[in-house]
């Protein structure tokens, strides 16, 4: 039993880091814009496609080391992404920031089915072999198998995740986007410019939920246009479990998804006798999310809404 | 000046006329146009319903179509071989209605003390619930096969089975639904909803009972919700999970949002917008949907506020109507 419960361990931290890293884009931008961004699962997406493109076009260049060559398309994929996160939110997302919530919402909805219609187009609807970036083997560890793949995926997570932290807490731009999630126009008197902060909030964002697309297409060796929908909309649960607009919040709100849905696959046929099966999961992660939300309605780590904000009086 | 305004009334009675003849034309045409018509009346009676919750009283539902499904398999369940029972569709009618607005307080009451965005995500996992939990309870609704051959609808002895048919049926019924509303809208009733759209402390601090103001707002929308799914199923004779995915949620609050927020007369041009620009776009063959997101970024781009002005809402149009014939030099 306990090295089932080991190697489930290890496949939800590895899931729920995919998912933090999804949920700290919607987190962020929801942050600084109070914005629902309905495309970010696209940028997921788009990740392992942008990879793909960029690492064989360097083999078709000759190519240098293929560690190297991943490496280059790995970085050059988060570039790319961010970028495009930096110029959508430019033309759609801008000019609608005086009207309301609800409209930014729905171009974002509609972006969503720009990025995917334009994969579909361009490369095929049909799934396509991901080559693993890393070679996964397994090891035993504590008498449960783990793969390398699965412990690359949570080292290369943590890591984006700490260096995350570290830049929004540590340096200058941080604390613009910080000071932007917290206060639109105070720091927009303090001299911040709020825009600058927004659009690296849209460069490191989608940057990072490409970094988790490529994990997971890694992981499973497969891409296709339709996965970053439902993906997202989980991460985006995860986001709000944890409180959205917190960043540590979405980091906890992924892993924790993440263990809900593996141990709740694993265990929960078990312990009901086989009364709910496994295709309860995705049942069992949304009623959980039900559940923390009617005792701390504002998420895990969220900050409770004061009654003065009045982005909390005016729902939409 | 008495020519003019006697012009103004001839061109009124023109414009009335002609939009009758154009309703009543529409049985005329091929199939295919009838049954787009009819999604068209279906998304309007829908859209109308949400309308309720998003537009008048500010709060975001993305779970809408989860009360959608409710009437369409309260159709599928009591009319057709599943569990043998028929009833007829007009009892079915205000069943699924009833089932709808239940359903609705039942999500309704424990969430709405929650705001904003977390309210949305509340009713989409509920939208999401309740599609898996249909796609899973096999014994109940046959999973993700659906369930087919539900009964031939008939009202009053009059055969439901045509889209012709249906396109009365449903054209009765959403000048019903937009009457009603509008009726609504202006009474005290709509006139909280709005303060709380504006301001829920102040509300609150008014002596009302946000709770039940909200409360009542999503019974009322998921009534409707309701009521247009058991209208779908007896139109399709077949239901299934696919029809009441998250996307579907996202298309009624899709089009309030393009044809006006809180706004009848908007909702109802968004409805024959986002219905009929697919339709229009079979041409593209692959490239439908990139123009389709396309064309939707690019109208709330250059209309964040929807297509049709707040302005020009039901009431302005009455209030010119009844001007020009009552009393002519105001207008």
């Amino acid at each position: 039993m306990f090295d089932y419960f080991l190697q489930q361990l290890i496949f939800a931290l590895a899931i729920g880091a995919i998912y933090g890293l999804i949920a700290l884009g919607y987190t962020m931008v929801y942050g600084v814009m109070r914005l629902i961004n309905f495309a970010h699962g696209e940028f997921f997406m788009l990740g392992p496609y942008v990879y793909t493109f960029v690492f064989s076009g360097l083999v078709g260049l000759g190519g240098l080391a293929p560690m190297l060559d991943s490496a280059l398309a790995i970085v050059a994929s988060f570039v790319i992404i961010g970028l495009l996160g930096v110029t959508i939110e430019r033309f759609a997302y801008r000019p609608l920031r005086a009207y309301g919530r609800l409209a930014p919402m729905l171009s974002a909805l509609g972006m969503s089915i720009v990025l995917q219609s334009a994969v579909r187009v361009t490369v095929g609807p049909q799934p396509v072999h991901f080559p693993a970036i890393v070679a996964s083997e397994p090891i035993a560890a504590l008498g449960g198998m783990v793969t390398t793949m699965q412990l690359g995926i949570l080292a290369a997570a943590i890591l984006l995740m700490v260096g995350l932290t570290l830049f929004v807490n540590g340096t200058r731009l941080g604390i613009w986007i910080r000071a932007a999630s917290e206060s639109w126009t105070t720091s927009s008197l303090l001299g911040i410019r709020v825009n600058r902060a927004v659009s690296l909030v849209f460069f490191i964002g989608p940057g990072l939920g490409a970094m988790a697309g490529i994990m997971y297409a890694s992981y499973y060796g497969i891409m296709q246009p339709t996965m970053g929908s439902v993906i997202g909309l989980k991460a985006f649960t995860a986001a709000i479990l944890g409180g959205i607009g917190s960043i540590p919040g979405a980091m906890l709100g992924g892993f924790l998804l993440g263990a809900i849905e593996v141990f709740g696959t694993a265990f929960l046929p078990i312990l009901s006798g086989g009364l709910i099966g496994t295709e309860y999961r995705d049942v069992f992660a949304f009623a959980v999310l039900i559940l923390v939300l009617l005792f701390k309605p504002a998420g895990l780590l969220g900050e409770t809404i004061s009654e003065e904000t009045t982005v909390a009086k005016k729902d939409y | 000046m008495g020519t003019s305004v006697i012009a103004r009334r001839a061109g009124l009675l023109a414009t009335l006329a002609l939009c009758v003849i154009l309703l009543a034309l529409v049985p005329k045409l091929p199939p295919y146009y009838v049954r787009v018509a009819d999604s068209i009346l279906i998304y309007i009676i829908l859209a109308v319903g949400l309308n309720l919750v998003v537009g008048y009283a500010g709060l975001l539902d993305l779970g809408f179509i989860a009360f959608y499904a409710v009437g369409a398999y309260a159709y599928a369940f009591l009319a057709s071989g599943q569990f043998d029972i028929h009833l007829p569709f007009i009892v079915i009618l205000f069943i699924g209605a009833a089932a709808g607005a239940i359903a609705g307080v039942l999500l309704g009451f424990p969430v709405l003390k929650l705001r904003g965005d977390y309210l949305a995500i509340v009713t989409l996992s509920f939208g999401e619930i309740i599609r898996i939990a249909i796609n899973n309870a096999d014994e109940l609704t046959n999973g993700p096969q659906g369930i087919a051959g539900l009964d031939r609808a008939s009202l009053f002895g009059l055969p439901l089975t045509s889209p012709v048919h249906f396109y009365w049926l449903l054209l009765a019924l959403a000048i019903i639904i937009c009457a009603s509303v509008y009726y609504m809208e202006r009474s005290i009733l709509g006139k909280a909803w709005r303060a709380l759209r504006e301001d829920q402390d102040v509300v609150r601090g008014l002596g009302i009972n946000t709770t039940t103001l909200k409360l009542l707002a999503f019974a009322l929308s998921a009534a409707i919700g309701g009521a247009g799914g058991v209208i779908f199923g007896s139109f399709q004779r077949f239901v299934s999970p696919e029809s009441f995915t998250f996307q579907e949620s996202l298309l009624v609050v899709l089009i309030i949002i393009i044809g006006g927020v809180g706004n009848i007369v908007g909702v109802i041009a968004g409805a024959i917008v986002l219905v009929v620009l697919p339709e229009v776009l079979h041409f593209a063959a692959q490239y439908r949907l990139l123009i389709y997101g396309i064309v939707l970024v690019t109208v709330i781009v250059l209309r964040p506020g929807g297509l049709v002005s707040p302005r020009f809402n039901l009431s302005f149009i009455i209030r010119k109507v009844r001007n020009l014939w009552l009393s002519p030099s105001k207008t």
